[in-house]
């Protein structure tokens, strides 16, 4: 197609006049059971200088970074170090051959001490095979030194700072003489000025010649610290090149720029009254300030990036946290939600991202998770009755398409897809008004996805009104009627679904071009 | 897609067939064999066995630790334990001799048994659901609590002295060879056994045990289930310390010492998985119901008790590590 080509001429665009990449990987592959998160990735990383790594949410970053590190082993493809075959079997031997990786969420250890973090997996020994601890102390100050970290090396890191632990694992980074250091996301939870001291700090590695995968959202950043890009866009790389040749409505079409190609069964649902308005619903940590109204029939996209507080605010709203402050209405009747049980009995439910640890209840059978919500209604004096479970069981189940032997089967048999169906299915049977899905097809196979997105629809014309939390820009492109995106925890922006595009989306969730 | 074709959704049915299957591979299975086994080999080692008498003594070994372990099954099934079951015994006992000091009668006794071993499960659930303390280790501390009162309180003595018509709970019998506790403790196992397999209750306790995160998500009151659990824990170690005392007619502070292992170790021999979300009450009967007649039949046979933990160790190791040989044996490689 003409955007292959297109990738392909990207690819094939001599380097600049410079070094030889450190590392350069060709053809990568990748598959899950189900998705196909790599396919025939190209990415080359040089000594001294930032490589960019863009892309939205499930473009396949993540799962590279994974590959990198030795957690994952791709399917196809070659890795080269100086020009020669390499494979990282383990995330040892990815470290001892000079990658490590900074993770968004720190892979550290709370309740060891920042010494004991730097040197874990690789301590130095003294002649009597034990460690050196004399040894390690003085190489982790001389490191925490170099990066200008004033951190006391014997404090443990459950006393630091996210910030603070940030630097403890660019030590650790450092301590084993790391070649390529792999940035995911780093600075999504610092404030403006450790920002700009990672900043300084990506500038000294730069200078040390290490070479730099840095995985941003935030335009503004990768202009001020990469000298290279990447895009990455469904698992496939789409372009790579210099960042001083583009501009960020470049950068910011090629993540996006495919039309909305997968059939999104969007019917005409007629928009009612309103059924629930929240206001100025807030969290010490996580949330401020949201307000919205949602109608009844009516699809309400909620985007942003990962870490935008989407999910946060959503369990707020369903009484597994608490909010610090804000109300909820719904019809015209003030609420207080403080468990998920209240939220049931008001109607508003939630299918949960994590759909291993919140959503399904992998060993029971499919007709207790079905009914574990409504056990109310199909016992009779707090005794169970088998028979009305199985009937209700079989009549949501089977409204879902759901794929499976018996209704007594164990809900961790079935395929990820069936498992969402049999979530979706335990909250239909509560009978709700408002139902929050919480990126619903996440990590499920195209087909069981076309249902979950058929199945929304038809409920919306029956007069459910849903919360669709997404971080896929064509999910929410093609269901919602609306769509909210949060930055921050914030409410960014409001559109209508009339003239919605990626770009906007893209912009207001990455905080660019606020003011256009 | 097969809703686009507009066909009908398929059908799933509510069983697979191969029901019968199941039930013969099932650990109830398992343990029944194990118990008719002992049984023949009881009788033949011993003349004295099969006698009518001797069998119902030999309830007596299972049936107190028994009703304390369907409570006990039940909160390990929900991820919890409780260790203190034993104390609250000696607590409680302790409690009703001194309410028998003060010119208690056996309705006050048995009132003051009951309500004891419910306020040390209040105890024990605050600390664990209000504190969120792990149970394991709280109720270590309480069992060291609730004996080391009973000890403060007697000492070197021993209450005694409990009136006739207290004897009824632990020496009394109901029909023929049929001891009233042999009674209660047949009523409570029909009644765990309803609770835990037929009730929204119980339901919420297997789910409970299987994932307690997606429970709370689905609007079950986990800390309020747990705390009933914890609850009914200590009144059924308050009905046990009735029976008991009852049938020993006195007091000591070392009453029923160890018996919280013994009680879980019938658990865990009944098939519940101390992992938690999985086991039967049927199980914990059969359980009880084997280590009772090993016990017994070894207690015939003239062997010392220290030797009979052993036997009660290696039947508890075996019992559960024969199936995973097998399915070692079959698969050739570790699970």
């Amino acid at each position: 197609m003409n955007d292959q080509s297109l990738a392909r001429a990207a690819v094939l665009r001599p380097p600049a006049a410079g070094p030889n990449p450190v590392l350069r990987l060709s053809g990568i592959g990748k598959s899950f059971p189900g998705v196909r998160a790599l396919q025939d990735v190209e990415l080359a990383l040089y000594p001294g200088q930032v490589t960019a790594l863009i892309g939205e949410n499930g473009a396949g970053k993540s799962t590279l970074v994974k590959i990198l590190t030795g957690i994952y082993q791709p399917d196809a493809g070659r890795i080269e170090l100086d020009g020669a075959p390499v494979r990282f079997p383990t995330a040892l031997s990815a470290t001892q051959a000079g990658v490590t990786a900074i993770h968004q969420e720190t892979v550290l250890f709370d309740d060891l001490t920042v010494v004991e973090n730097i040197f874990l997996g690789h301590q130095p020994r003294n002649r009597f095979g034990l460690l050196d601890w004399g040894r390690m102390t003085r190489e982790a100050k001389a490191i925490l030194d170099r990066i200008g970290a004033r951190i006391d090396p014997h404090v443990t890191l459950r006393e630091l700072g996210i910030a603070s632990k940030h630097l403890v694992a660019i030590a650790r980074a450092l301590s084993v003489e790391a070649r390529v250091v792999v940035m995911d996301e780093p600075t999504a939870a610092l404030s403006q000025t450790e920002i700009e001291e990672l900043y300084e700090l990506v500038d000294r590695l730069k200078a040390d010649g290490k070479a730099i995968l840095f995985i941003s959202h935030k335009f503004d950043e990768i202009f001020r610290i990469a000298d290279r890009y990447t895009v990455f866009r469904d698992g496939q790389m789409v372009e790579a090149g210099l960042i001083a040749d583009v501009t960020e409505d470049h950068l910011v079409e090629r993540m996006v720029g495919r039309s909305v190609d997968t059939i999104f069964p969007k019917r005409h649902a007629a928009i009612g009254p309103e059924v629930l308005a929240v206001e100025g619903y807030s969290h010490p940590t996580e949330f401020e300030d949201i307000s919205f109204t949602l109608r009844r029939g009516e699809i309400l996209g909620f985007y942003g990036l990962v870490g935008a507080g989407r999910s946060e605010f959503m369990q707020a709203l369903f009484g597994v946290t608490k909010p610090s402050r804000g109300t909820v209405r719904i019809g015209r009747q003030a609420v207080a939600i403080r468990s998920p049980a209240e939220a049931i009995g008001h109607g508003i439910v939630y299918v949960p991202e994590d759909r291993g640890k919140q959503g399904a209840i992998r060993p029971l059978p499919i007709v207790q998770n079905v009914t574990l919500p409504s056990l109310g209604r199909t016992s009779r004096k707090g005794f169970l009755r088998m028979a009305e479970e199985f009937a209700l069981a079989r009549r949501y189940t089977e409204r879902l398409d759901l794929r499976a032997s018996a209704l007594d089967q164990p809900v961790g048999n079935l395929s990820g897809g069936n498992q969402q169906k049999v979530v979706i299915a335990k909250w239909l049977a509560t009978q709700p008004r408002v139902i929050i899905l919480d990126e619903p097809t996440k990590g499920i196979d195209v087909g069981s996805k076309a249902a979950v997105h058929e199945f929304m629809s038809e409920l919306a014309a029956e007069g459910l009104s849903v919360i669709m939390v997404s971080s896929e820009i064509p999910e929410i492109l093609g269901m919602s009627d609306r769509v909210i995106v949060m930055r921050e925890g914030r409410l960014a922006a409001e559109f209508p679904r009339e003239g919605l595009t990626p770009e906007m989306l893209v912009r207001a969730a990455a905080g660019y071009g606020r003011a256009a | 897609m097969s809703l686009a074709e507009g066909t009908r959704p398929r059908h799933i049915p509510d069983r697979l067939s191969g029901r019968m299957g199941h039930a013969l591979r099932s650990w109830e299975l398992l343990l029944l064999l194990v118990g008719v086994a002992i049984f023949v080999a009881n009788s033949l080692l011993s003349p004295y066995f099969l006698s009518p008498w001797n069998l119902s003594d030999a309830t007596f070994n299972f049936t107190e630790k028994a009703m304390i372990a369907f409570a006990v099954a039940m909160l390990i099934i929900a991820g919890e334990i409780d260790l203190s079951v034993a104390a609250i015994i000696a607590l409680a006992s302790t409690l009703m001799g001194l309410a028998l000091q003060h010119g208690a009668g056996t309705p006050v006794l048995v009132g003051v048994g009951l309500l004891t071993g419910l306020l040390c499960g209040l105890v024990n659930g605050t600390l664990v659901t209000r504190l969120g303390l792990p149970s394991i280790v709280a109720t270590i501390g309480t069992m060291s609590l609730y004996r080391g009162i009973s000890y403060i309180v007697l000492g070197d003595e021993a209450f005694n002295g409990y009136p006739a018509s207290f004897a009824l709970f632990g020496q009394g019998y109901a029909w023929w060879v049929i001891s009233w506790e042999l009674v209660i403790f047949a009523v409570l196992a029909v009644a765990f056994g309803v609770l835990l397999h037929r009730t929204n209750f119980g339901r919420q306790v297997y789910v409970i045990g299987n994932n307690d995160t997606a429970a709370a998500f689905s609007g079950v009151r986990v800390q309020r289930v747990k705390m009933i659990l914890f609850l009914l824990t200590g009144l059924m170690s308050g009905v046990a310390a009735v029976c008991l005392t009852s049938r020993l007619g006195s007091t000591r502070p070392s009453i029923a010492q160890g018996w919280e292992l013994e009680i879980v170790t019938m658990v865990v021999l009944g098939g519940v998985s101390i992992l938690g979300g999985s086991g039967s009450i049927l199980g914990v009967v059969l359980a009880a119901l084997v280590m009772g007649m090993v016990t017994f039949g070894l207690g015939l046979l003239n062997v010392p008790g220290i030797v009979m933990s052993v036997f009660i160790g290696a039947l508890l190791i075996g019992v559960i590590a024969i199936p995973r040989l097998i399915r070692l044996a079959r698969t050739g490689r570790a699970a």
